[in-house]
């Protein structure tokens, strides 16, 4: 037992590494990532090409008029002059030409392109937003709260509630009524009792465990991942009157189940870790243990997917208004400018090529960055240095 | 003998083994299957075992990270097997946890000061600049500058975030510290360091040690009492000089014969154990070491193995040796 020597110089054994906080760290890598970095770029620029052309086209009197109709200016290619014999003052196009050409009622393309950029960059975000809200949500509480069995208990509370409130809903006063009143009393009960004591033998069955929360939440996903999800949308976008909002809400809540499972795979994985044991050991809450250990160690892989969700977002809102279910009319957006284009696309190609290609390089900009952002932030594809 | 810190009588942990779509439970793993032990105040037990053991289980069900399924776990004379929520709290300012992997016991993305206050968050210290000079102290306390309580784990090296992790532990000033392997993934030359840090620590601040490991030279250094586990039950539980000159249990020995560069116990011819750990998934009745012990007999396959006490201090579970 003579293997321990008391040592004798003061303890730190090395300076620690240079200094580099984890930004700069990023910052360093992604700077390498020559595709990654062309993609933030065409991303900063889309959106400031977007802010920008909110700020010129809404109002009640734009200085980029998407909506201004000149019926004798149709269908003029890119770059042309405008006509000033048949154009009253207001009517001329700002920039003095037609820059990406007028469509069959004579608007100006660029006009509306640049409203088409807002739509898209609204649409992407605010249905990206919502579904890794939720994806968090629901793949949080698989994770972590995961094992809770749920009892039958709990499911005959669900049932009474939700029929209660459906009667309510649904006109029948009384009847729902009762069963909230039924809920509610049946709430208050077993919340009183807290640890249940030994209940009666009949009521036995009710404590049973049923299935457990992790199982409830990722059947409902794979159920959810069964439908084809644009088909989805469409049904459910003939269903609801069509409106920019009804879009971002729908796209949103039918592609929330991939960051779900990687939220759920990641905590499941963190709850593990040493770290939120020691937590745990040193009276943390829970709600501190998952806002400040758990979700900033799981954000990786969810800004990643959100990343080439935004892209995803943004070419099915194009594909819902090129079929014509999207934002209605007096909004331009880039895929109903393609819509209407298609139908001139020989005598004027412009219609359908600007905001093809609009689409095309925002679209890959945001799965370029995506992909970078995956590559710099998995520590195993990472390089040595 | 009323000193003790911790007293733990028949501890068990049997997890369930479930399968197919129902998940039935067709099994149970018994990881803990009745431990008994007592931790001294100011002393160290050590506990030692292969990997898979349960060893690590104890230390969780004693710090209620798990929940016992059997016996029960007196903290100063006083019951902690079913302790309510806000009674737990208290608890956690009385024991801590030290792990083995320096790596993962931090979190990569708070500031090691940041990880540290939040023990003293659990002391209730509301006044942020009192936590701020208290970071300092339990830094300086475990030998790393003060002024780096604002970086990353990652800056550190392993021995270093080591003692950043005894350093959290120490944060609520426990009474008890759990060691859970925390010197078995670090270089020899650090492993001596972090022991004598523990060391000095004991002497300095009165603090009882559970000490988990599989290193039989740094427990025989750093234990008073020493308790060898297998699959779930305690082999042999003597005081630490007692252990290592007089083995008893054919397990003990064949532990013992195995560190290399030891002087093998006298008398006994050298016992290399054969074969693995057998799984701890529904083991034979008897003796949990039957399938690997020279001396088996028929008897051991029968029934329970009792506890014997062969000394006041000293208790074996094998019949055969007394």
């Amino acid at each position: 037992m003579t293997k321990f020597q008391p040592h004798s110089e003061s303890s730190s054994e090395a300076p620690p590494a240079p200094r580099r906080t984890q930004g700069q760290e990023f910052w360093r890598l992604f700077k390498k990532n020559r595709l990654a970095l062309a993609g933030l770029a065409i991303f900063l620029i889309f959106f400031i090409i977007a802010v920008a052309g909110l700020s010129v086209t809404s109002g009640t009197r734009p200085y980029f008029d998407p909506a201004l109709v000149r019926l004798p200016e149709k269908l003029r290619p890119p770059l042309s002059r405008p006509n000033l014999e048949v154009l009253i003052p207001g009517e001329m196009p700002p920039l003095g030409m037609y820059v990406f050409g007028t469509d069959d009622l004579g608007r100006d393309v660029f006009s509306r392109m640049l409203q088409g950029a807002w739509v898209s960059l609204t649409v992407g975000f605010v249905a990206v937003g919502i579904a890794v809200f939720v994806g968090i949500l629901l793949g949080g509480i698989a994770g972590y709260y995961g094992q809770t069995s749920i009892t039958i208990n709990h499911i005959f509370l669900f049932c009474l509630m939700l029929g209660g409130a459906s009667a309510f809903a649904f006109g029948s006063l009384f009847p729902g009524v009762i069963l909230l009143i039924a809920a509610i009393a049946f709430l208050y009960r077993s919340a009183r009792s807290g640890k249940p004591a030994k209940p009666s033998l009949a009521l036995a069955w009710l404590q049973k465990g049923a299935t457990s929360v992790d199982t409830l939440i990722m059947r409902f996903v794979d159920i959810m991942l069964c439908f084809p999800s644009f088909f989805l949308i469409l049904t459910v976008v003939a269903l609801l009157p069509a409106s920019i909002y009804n879009i971002m809400i729908v796209i949103g809540l039918t592609s929330w189940m991939g960051t779900t499972r990687f939220v759920r795979a990641e905590f499941l994985s963190l709850r593990e870790q040493d770290f939120v044991t020691a937590a745990k050991a040193l009276g943390v809450g829970d709600r501190r243990i998952i806002f400040r250990h758990m979700i900033p160690n799981a954000v990786a892989p969810v800004l990643v997917s959100a990343t080439i969700g935004i892209a995803g977002a943004i070419l099915t809102e194009a594909g819902l208004s090129f079929l014509g279910f999207g934002v209605p009319p007096p909004y331009a957006t880039w895929g109903n400018i393609l819509s209407d284009g298609k139908r001139f696309i020989f005598d004027a190609p412009w219609l359908t090529f600007i905001p093809g290609f609009a689409i095309l390089i925002v679209v890959l900009s945001f799965n370029l960055f995506g992909e970078g952002l995956r590559d710099i932030l998995n520590p195993k594809l990472r390089e040595r240095y | 003998m009323n000193n003790h810190v911790l007293k733990v009588e028949g501890l068990k942990k049997h997890f369930p083994v479930r399968r197919g779509f129902f998940e039935k439970v067709i099994g149970w793993v018994k990881a803990v299957d009745g431990v008994d032990f007592e931790i001294a105040e100011g002393k160290t037990l050590g506990l030692v075992g292969e990997s898979g053991c349960g060893k690590s289980t104890v230390g969780r069900l004693i710090l209620k990270l798990l929940d016992p399924d059997g016996g029960t776990i007196h903290y100063k004379g006083k019951d902690i097997s079913a302790l309510s929520r806000k009674d737990l709290k208290e608890l956690r300012k009385e024991m801590q946890i030290i792990f083995q992997d320096p790596f993962g016991s931090l979190n990569p993305r708070m500031t090691i000061g940041r990880t540290i206050e939040e023990g003293l968050r659990t002391l209730g210290i509301k006044d942020r600049d009192e936590r701020n000079t208290r970071v300092q102290e339990l830094l300086e306390r475990v030998g790393i500058s003060g002024a780096s309580a604002d970086r990353y784990p990652h800056e550190f090296s392993g021995g270093q975030r080591q003692r950043i992790g005894i350093a959290r532990a120490l944060s609520v000033e426990p009474h008890l510290l759990i060691c859970d392997e925390p010197v078995s993934a670090l270089d020899v030359s650090i492993q001596a360091q972090i022991i004598n840090l523990l060391k000095e620590l004991q002497q300095n601040l009165g603090l009882s040690y559970l000490f988990i490991s599989h290193d039989l030279n740094v427990v025989g250094y750093l234990s008073d009492t020493v308790a060898v586990m297998y699959l779930g039950h305690i082999m042999e539980y003597a005081p630490s000089e007692k252990l290592f000159d007089h083995p008893l249990h054919p397990y003990t020995l064949a532990l013992l014969s195995s560190v290399p560069g030891r002087d093998k116990p006298k008398g006994l011819e050298t016992r290399e154990l054969r074969g693995d750990v057998p799984t701890p998934f529904n083991p034979p009745p008897g003796c949990k070491f039957q399938g690997r012990c020279p001396l088996a007999e028929e008897r051991c396959r029968q029934g329970e193995i009792e506890f014997y006490r062969v000394s006041r201090q000293h208790r074996v579970r094998c019949w055969k040796v007394i």
